[in-house]
């Protein structure tokens, strides 16, 4: 019995990779021209557009994508996901993919993002300023320090001297909006591009600090990649011209 | 690599292993380390030397306090509507009686994150009632009740599911003589109707109580995240996930623990409850076994 057990889990195994040999082509080579690219989940709308515009531009070229928390992806890297190019939605995540010796270059910084004060579109508390926020029986809702967003959002109370005493710590951008949109909470801090992608269920209300607390997007190639020529050309479309437009007309700012 | 166990050894285990084909062994067996190695995985990606360290830490504390708390108010929650729903569902009939069972069964099958949608369009600040709510004065959003509604939504279902099957299987010959000797409804049903389904009340709501424990998206959708008022253990967990692996692995180790203690009483509770409703089993009333699901 037990040499029968092995032969299944075995079999199973087997079933599960598809060998280490077949799936990848060698390295540098320059005809497959499909990659994969992780990118922070900010990034979603204008990736999706770079890549067909991408595409378009490169004939013969693919581009999957793989959209979540930069977190997230780190974690996914450094268990052994493939993938060719990784746009990271702050610097420390991409750090620790470098730490980890998985890029192949150098990353690049290809956009920035401010916050924003977020709120129902009938604004039921009356914000107009972030001192409006720190009133008390406001309910205001943040992303927690440990998070990106939530460093980002301590960094700008303290430039703008203001102490927000928010109703919840959320652990991702995406959270603290939907406590906005749903009318849970009276407003949020989250990303200029979250307000302008939520369309008209949030009000955006700009913060005069805004600019101390500044977040860039870097982006690198993987060293891993199997199309490392392709990978390089979505590093450079990305970060240039044509990137930063995309990326300007989704509330991004040049780095 | 070893050599069969000599076969005298288990020889009345061996009797019941004959009945089932060795391939449905093997497939058994591979569905069980399904299950098992990821928990194994889990357990040997914990840094054992900063273990200690890591699930004491203040906000570790906090967490396990706060959904030590709510799950215990929840499990109450589900024990005091609980036990009158598995009555009404096992000892009367009316009209859409089985719509009603699938029904409450709801927040069983449906992903959590539903279920916090759900609450919130519901007790939400902008929901049916919420408005009606915060007229009252009283705003739930953002607060522990609000954790202990959520928690009580999801687990409800295991504690009215596993009472209504043992009032089925118990039968109502026990009632129906003690209503006979002049016994009225209320005494029945605390002298002869509820000691006899106590274990599965017990397990019911141990189980209740396991499910409120881990309970995670109703919570994250309608309650919201803040240390010591609505971050419980799980959502410590997803947390501690995006800065510190190690801490987030800890912490599920001592989900998990939890969970296997659960899942232990409420099997060692459980059997007895069969035991003891097996010499019933064959006296039983016509129509108390019908309609067993």
């Amino acid at each position: 019995m037990p040499a029968a057990l092995a032969a299944v889990v075995l079999g199973v195994a087997a079933c599960g990779t598809d060998g280490p040999d077949a799936a990848r082509p060698v390295p540098n080579d320059a005809s497959d021209g499909s990659i994969t690219v992780f990118a922070a989940a900010s990034l979603t709308a204008p990736f999706t557009e770079l890549a067909g515009q991408f595409e378009a531009a490169y004939p013969g070229s693919q581009v999957t994508l793989n959209f979540a928390g930069s977190s997230d992806l780190v974690g996914q890297l450094s268990e052994g996901a493939p993938a060719d190019v990784f746009a990271s939605a702050d610097e420390e995540s991409m750090a620790k993919v470098a730490e980890a010796d998985l890029l192949a270059d150098e990353p690049v910084a290809f956009a920035t993002n401010t916050l924003q004060l977020a709120v129902p579109s009938d604004n039921p508390a009356g914000i107009t300023s972030l001192e409006d926020a720190a009133r008390p029986g406001v309910k205001v809702v943040v992303c927690a320090e440990r998070v990106p967003c939530g460093a980002l959002a301590a960094r700008l109370q303290a430039a703008a001297d203001v102490d927000l005493v928010p109703v919840s710590e959320e652990s991702s951008v995406t959270d603290v909006l939907g406590k906005v949109t749903s009318g849970q909470a009276d407003a949020g801090l989250v990303y200029v591009t979250d307000v302008r992608t939520a369309g008209a269920a949030v009000r955006g209300i700009g913060i005069r600090e805004a600019g101390s607390a500044v977040n860039t997007y870097p982006i690198a190639a993987l060293a891993d990649s199997a199309s490392p020529a392709t990978a390089q050309e979505f590093v450079e479309f990305a970060s240039g011209p044509v990137g930063r437009a995309v990326l300007g007309a989704a509330g991004f700012g040049a780095p | 690599m070893h050599p069969r166990p000599a076969r005298p050894r288990s020889a009345a285990a061996g009797a019941e292993t004959a009945r089932v084909p060795r391939w449905v062994v093997a497939v058994a067996v591979v569905g069980g380390l399904f299950v098992l190695l990821p928990i194994a995985a889990m357990a040997l990606r914990v840094d054992w030397p900063r273990f200690l360290p890591l699930v004491s830490s203040d906000s570790a504390q906090a967490a396990l306090l706060l959904s030590l708390r709510t799950s215990l108010t929840a499990t109450a929650l589900c024990v005091v509507v609980g036990v009158p729903m598995a009555l009404v569902l096992a000892r009367t009939s009316f009209r859409g009686q089985q719509l009603v069972r699938s029904l409450v069964l709801l927040p069983l099958v449906l992903p959590p994150v539903v279920g916090g949608i759900a609450l919130l369009y519901t007790f939400g600040r902008r929901g049916l009632l919420g408005s009606t709510l915060g007229t009252l004065g009283i705003d739930i959003a953002f607060s522990t009740t609000a954790v202990v509604m959520a928690q009580t939504f999801v687990a409800l279902p295991f504690l009215v599911l596993s009472l209504e099957g043992a009032l089925r299987t118990v039968g109502t010959r026990y009632e129906a003589v003690g209503a006979t000797l002049g016994a009225d409804r209320w005494t029945v049903l605390r002298r002869i109707t509820l000691p006899l389904v106590l274990p599965a009340l017990v397990s019911g709501a141990v189980l209740s109580f396991a499910r409120a424990l881990g309970e995670f998206g109703a919570t994250l959708t309608f309650a919201g995240s803040l240390e010591g008022t609505t971050r419980t253990l799980p959502l410590e967990v997803y947390l501690q996930r995006e800065t510190d692996p190690d801490a987030a692995v800890a912490l599920s180790l001592i989900l998990v623990v939890v969970a296997v203690v659960v899942v232990g009483i409420a099997h060692r509770v459980r059997p007895l409850g069969a035991l003891r409703a097996a010499p019933g089993g064959s006296a039983r009333p016509p129509g108390g076994h019908g309609r067993l699901p």
